[in-house]
């Protein structure tokens, strides 16, 4: 086990896309966790761009909470935009 | 043998022997980060040595395999710097950055060589070599400014490879007979000791002071005791199974 604080790593794959979260790891700090992440993620051509980000600065939603903060939005199916006619001209949307 | 042929089993000897010794950090590095650095850093450094291999293997109908794992130990031509013993990770670290620093001065010149194969893998070296000697320089920095026990590890390092790092330089016949082509390992010194200066400034590293031991050799076979050991793990396996795959 690493005493190093652990840093959360997202990688974007290429121009246009955003960054996805594609692991974590061990670093004494930024510089060396971005280094660290090029090594681990990115030795594959990967990406582009890497962001480290300290795990502790990340406030994440609990289990405990998953009914109240979700499970509200299941039966609300108004929220989908299905109830439109997509005209056929239209190819883009 | 050509001068060609010589200089490019040099140059791929070189990136051979430090391959292998990085390499032997594998699950043994400080940090599991750590141990893919320093194996992805071997990695690249063997790509270089397969490519240079072929080519000095080209002259003569030998393989890469041939050169690399059924040569013996005074017909290996790399820097003694190359093969010394790990040591602790200071001392790894220590000679990534001699090395590395040499290195990438050295293609950056040889991506203008005649030699198309030559300037061809130098360039696509540049690149890699550019992430060692940062690497390098990072955890010199951070050992060299970090507590009392890293400073003295890592001025410990720096001073058991630094007598070694001579031999780098010192040009002979094989790079004067390939004007245009070999690069004069002379003229790469004085951008290698800035830039190392500046490393070990910053780290509040002291440079070794040349005591005048100079140790010499690599480049006509002559190796430290500890090639003989680094060989005999190298090649056993190829040696005991002639022509085994998997």
């Amino acid at each position: 086990m690493s005493g190093l604080p652990l840093w959360e790593v997202f990688v974007r794959a290429r121009r246009g896309l955003s960054h996805t979260h594609v692991g974590s790891l061990h670093a004494a700090d930024a510089q060396m966790a971005l280094r660290n992440a090029r090594d681990l993620y990115t030795r594959r051509s990967e990406g582009v761009s890497i962001w480290v980000v300290p795990a502790a600065e990340i406030t994440a939603s609990s289990p405990d909470e998953k009914e109240p903060f979700f499970d509200p939005a299941a039966d609300k199916v108004y929220r989908h935009p299905t109830f439109y006619d997509i005209p056929a001209e239209v190819e883009q949307l | 043998m050509t001068a060609l042929q010589s200089y490019t089993l040099r140059l791929g000897d070189d990136c051979l022997i430090l391959s292998h010794r990085l390499a032997e950090w594998t699950t043994r590095a400080p940090e599991l980060e750590e141990d893919v650095a320093l194996a992805n850093i071997a990695l690249d450094l063997l790509g270089q040595a397969r490519m240079l291999l072929s080519y000095a293997g080209s002259f003569d109908g030998r393989s890469e395999d041939d050169l690399a794992y059924l040569r013996d130990e005074r017909e290996f031509v790399n820097c003694q710097l190359a093969e010394l013993e790990n040591g602790d990770f200071a001392h790894t670290i220590a000679r990534l950055l001699c090395f590395s620093t040499y290195q990438l001065a050295l293609y950056r010149r040889l991506t203008d060589s005649a030699d198309a194969t030559l300037a061809a893998v130098a360039a696509k070296g540049v690149k890699e070599v550019a992430y060692h000697r940062d690497h390098a320089e990072h955890w010199t920095r951070r050992l060299g400014d970090g507590t009392a026990e890293s400073h003295r590890r890592m001025q410990a390092g720096l001073a058991a490879v630094w007598p070694y790092t001579h031999e780098l330089f010192i040009p002979d016949d094989v790079e004067q007979r390939l004007p245009g082509i070999a690069v004069d390992p002379g003229s790469l010194r004085p951008e290698w000791e800035s830039f190392i200066d500046g490393v070990l400034t910053g780290a509040t590293l002291e440079r070794p002071a040349d005591d005048g031991w100079r140790p010499r050799g690599g480049r006509h076979g002559v190796h430290t005791e500890a090639m003989g050991f680094l060989l005999a793990e190298f090649q056993y396996l190829h040696r005991a199974h002639p022509g085994a795959r998997w």
